[in-house]
């Protein structure tokens, strides 16, 4: 690792060494590591401290790789395998030196997470198939948000709660200053150096209205209301580069019942394989059974948001209810399909032709297999059901109306190996750092796999925490 | 907190829990609920007393209060609980006593304690509250043993059978029909119950002043063993004077007051410390009622541990007689309300967790 001199001395000591935008699972890593690393450090949070910790308050489990089985996995996970899975979601699109940098340290995730007190336990209920390459820990990710804030308090980090951070003091590729609101005051911290950590922007509809137009007012939004990327559009105006697709989004199925934010994982809707998915006319739109859900969950909510009214309705029968994880709302119920279309409030006739067409065009007889891909599709129907298709003919039928629902943005800004944000004349800020969902986008820049963004935001958080120290006590 | 609401809102909070699942480490009740997902009255009973209370699920859920879906699972589980004691308190009209559980205890002992004050005074005369006794014998003297053994044996008799049939009808709800008891059930929960296992938090540990500690988990550690000692010095003491014919009271480095002694010690710090535990920590995660049951009942124990060791440094002064008569008073107390308070949520949670091992012992076959 290179060092480069500043190339200006301020004439007197900043208010802090360091000071951290946001306060998610990258914002505390970064704390720590720099506040270990003996530079003085102050976060900020933009949410009031019972809703502290970003999106990283609805995670559950981080990826990394290993070589041996570990107290928070099983079996091995090459680094070519974790980058070939993370090259197969994205379709090739990666920085490759990021990933493979962040694949490389994802080897010292769990033993550094340990030491800050994190606890780890068996793979939940329902998570098997990630048992090898995913470490759960104990109590989810708010218990994780509590534990890291434990530590950075106890080793000295000071927080403030509610600051928002909205504008950076730039001169030259060097940060002087982070401005941020506090209630109704403005108030400004100068710095040693800074990294911005405070997510994306997928709370803020009226800027996924620039991308989505009018169907953003009908996202679900399934984290924290309070991701609303004032602080990436703060280094934007700084001069950063931006980096990934403005209208990606990660964004699955979910209750339309579910509160407009922060529903979390539990208004997931997974029953969609095991039946059918109409829109608000009644029509099928798309293939149920392309491939195992775990793969295909994460298209659904795009698929959804193209739909008229960005709403459509799962429905299944008595056949299948029970066999997949619940969601927080029990499913609509009714003796009919049409009974249960009244009550889903989608059009019975259309569903009811859609539904005998769907029963036409499966193979009477033959018993599907949930747990694998079985082969029992449709025959001449569009689209098709490539498996697990059967009948929906025995009552009570059931239904869950459906919304797209939010997860994150891939929208960031670009960094270096040395989480240094990058100009958009492609030099980088000397002082000025990034890591966690504001510039996961150079890694992950399309797709979703399970537990890497917080690998991501981890692996950055502790290089930006570090390379921060460094720079700030070279004033 | 009405039994239907009760039964509504558990049911409502786990509909959001089963979908979640992250809490599965912090101890049995998750994996248990999800299989009881239509919560009827025989799951609130069983899922409230498999809860140990150690309130990992409040701190770590992002579902908590002030989120509209407001969950808060350590309440609604001690809510439940307190209803299982009131519902399988035998007889059912002393159970009520529930509501009012300080006042009970009060009178319990100030009426447990006026009660042996009059034996003494009428079988040892007014004298014997002002005259020192020592010598084998002593206490005997003061209160003839059959004024003293026979009254304990008749309250302890009295309470072990409201408690065995609440048991029975509790055993029979949560079963619904089923059998859960067989010896290798039994065998993991007497393990996990002799542990404490689920006062862990998954390693977490339990509710504390800040966040969590394993403070909880230690100081019941203290009571539980403290009060066994106290039962075993009580024990061994009858079998001093029943086959050696050795009369009370007995040296400092006896049996019996070595037991008494360590007891009693354990259990005064062990209650006191439980106290401090519960007096810094956060009140939201629980229910008022919860709440004096708990005090109660602690204080009941505190009362008694230090009437006893009072008892054993002043044996030999003037004071005697009185705290004789406070401490069987304050024993007298305890003894009486068990049935109707916190005494006996053991007696439920090992019931529980005898059926929590049978299902899961089921589920891994």
């Amino acid at each position: 690792m290179q060092l480069t001199a500043p190339s200006r001395a301020p004439l007197e000591r900043p208010d802090a060494d360091v000071v951290i935008c946001g306060g998610g699972n990258a914002a505390l890593c970064a704390a720590i590591e720099a506040r270990r690393d003996g530079a003085s450090v102050v976060l900020l949070e933009g949410a009031p401290e019972h809703m502290r910790g970003g999106n990283t308050r609805h995670t559950r489990d981080i990826r990394f790789a290993h070589d041996l089985p570990n107290l928070a996995a099983t079996g091995t996970y090459a680094e070519d395998e974790l980058y070939a899975d993370l090259l197969r979601v994205t379709g090739g699109k990666t920085n490759e030196a990021l990933a493979r940098l962040t694949i490389r340290e994802s080897t010292t995730v769990v033993a550094w997470m340990s030491a800050q007190g994190v606890r780890w336990q068996k793979p939940l209920t329902g998570t098997l198939h990630l048992s090898r390459t995913n470490g759960f820990f104990l109590g989810g990710g708010k218990h994780l948000v509590n534990t890291y804030y434990d530590t950075a308090v106890r080793l000295g980090v000071r927080v403030r709660y509610g600051a928002t951070v909205h504008r950076l003091e730039t001169r030259d590729h060097r940060v002087d200053a982070v401005v941020y609101r506090c209630g109704d005051r403005e108030e400004r911290l100068s710095c040693g150096a800074a990294v911005v950590a405070a997510g994306g922007f997928e709370a803020d509809l009226a800027w996924l209205a620039e991308y989505w137009g009018d169907a953003a007012s009908r996202f679900t939004i399934r984290g924290t209301p309070y991701n609303t990327g004032v602080a990436l559009k703060a280094l934007y105006a700084a001069g950063a580069k931006r980096v990934g697709d403005p209208r990606g989004l990660h964004c699955v199925a979910v209750d339309a019942r579910a509160p407009r934010f922060d529903g979390g994982i539990v208004t997931r809707i997974d029953a969609i394989p095991f039946g059918i998915a109409v829109n608000a006319v009644g029509q099928r739109f798309y293939d149920e059974g392309e491939d195992l859900w775990p793969k295909r969950y994460a298209i659904w909510g795009k698929l959804i948001a193209e739909q008229r009214g960005q709403s459509a309705f799962a429905i299944f029968d008595a056949k299948v209810a029970g066999r997949f994880i619940p969601s927080a709302f029990r499913p609509e119920q009714a003796e009919t399909l049409a009974g249960l279309c009244e009550k889903l409030g989608v059009d019975g006739a259309a569903v009811a032709g859609t539904v005998a067409a769907y029963n036409a065009a499966t193979a009477p007889g033959r018993p599907v297999r949930l747990g694998e891909l079985d082969g029992c599709g449709t025959s001449g129907l569009v689209p098709p059901k490539s498996h697990w298709a059967q009948p929906i003919d025995t009552p009570p039928f059931f239904g869950y109306p459906l919304r797209p629902g939010v997860t994150f943005t891939y929208l960031g800004a670009e960094v270096n190996a040395r989480a240094q944000v990058v100009a958009g004349d492609g030099g980088a800020f000397e002082n000025l750092f990034a890591a966690g969902e504001c510039m996961a986008g150079n890694i992950l820049s399309r797709g979703y796999l399970a537990g890497f963004g917080l690998t991501i935001g981890t692996v950055f958080g502790r290089i930006a925490g570090v390379e921060a120290a460094i720079c700030s006590s070279l004033i | 907190m009405l039994e239907l609401d009760l039964t509504a809102e558990l049911d409502r909070q786990m509909s959001v829990c089963n979908a979640c699942r992250y809490c599965e480490g912090f101890c049995a009740v998750f994996g248990a609920a999800q299989l009881h997902t239509a919560i009827g009255t025989g799951d609130v009973a069983y899922l409230a007393n498999l809860c140990h209370d150690c309130r990992m699920c409040f701190d770590a859920c992002m579902f908590a209060p002030p989120h509209e879906f407001a969950i808060n699972v350590p309440a609604v589980m001690a809510a439940g609980r307190v209803e299982t004691y009131e519902r399988y308190g035998r007889p059912s009209l002393p159970a009520r006593m529930i509501r009012n559980p300080r006042g009970v205890a009060i009178a319990a002992v100030l009426g447990g304690t006026a009660i042996v004050a009059l034996a003494i005074a009428a079988s040892a005369g007014a004298a014997a509250f002002w005259t020192p006794q020592s010598g084998p014998g002593a206490f005997y003297r003061v209160l003839p043993y059959a004024a003293m053994i026979v009254p304990a044996l008749g309250l302890a008799a009295y309470g072990a059978v409201c408690v065995a049939l609440g048991a029975r009808d509790y055993a029979r709800d949560i079963g619904a029909g089923s059998r859960f008891v067989s010896l290798s059930s039994l065998r993991t929960a007497l393990r996990e119950a002799l542990a404490l296992t689920y006062l862990k938090g998954g390693g977490a540990g339990c509710y504390d002043a800040h966040r969590s500690s394993g403070s909880r988990r230690a100081f019941h550690g203290l009571v539980f063993w403290g009060f066994l000692a106290d039962l075993a010095a009580t024990v061994s003491a009858a079998l001093e004077q029943e086959f050696l014919h050795l009369l009370p009271p007995y040296p400092l480095w006896s049996v019996p007051v070595v037991l008494g002694t360590g007891g009693g010690i354990a259990l005064a710090v062990g209650v006191a410390g439980l106290v401090a535990v519960k007096r810094r920590s956060d009140n939201r995660p629980t229910e008022p009622h919860m709440i004096a049951l708990d005090y109660t009942f602690l204080g009941l124990l505190e009362t008694v541990a230090l009437t006893g060791l009072a008892l054993l440094a002043f044996r030999s002064t003037a004071a005697m007689g009185a705290l004789l008569a406070v401490h069987l008073g304050a024993v007298a107390g305890l003894f009486i309300t068990a049935p109707y308070g916190k005494f006996v949520h053991f007696v439920y949670r090992f019931i529980a967790l005898v059926k929590n091992a049978h299902e899961q012992g089921h589920i891994a076959a």
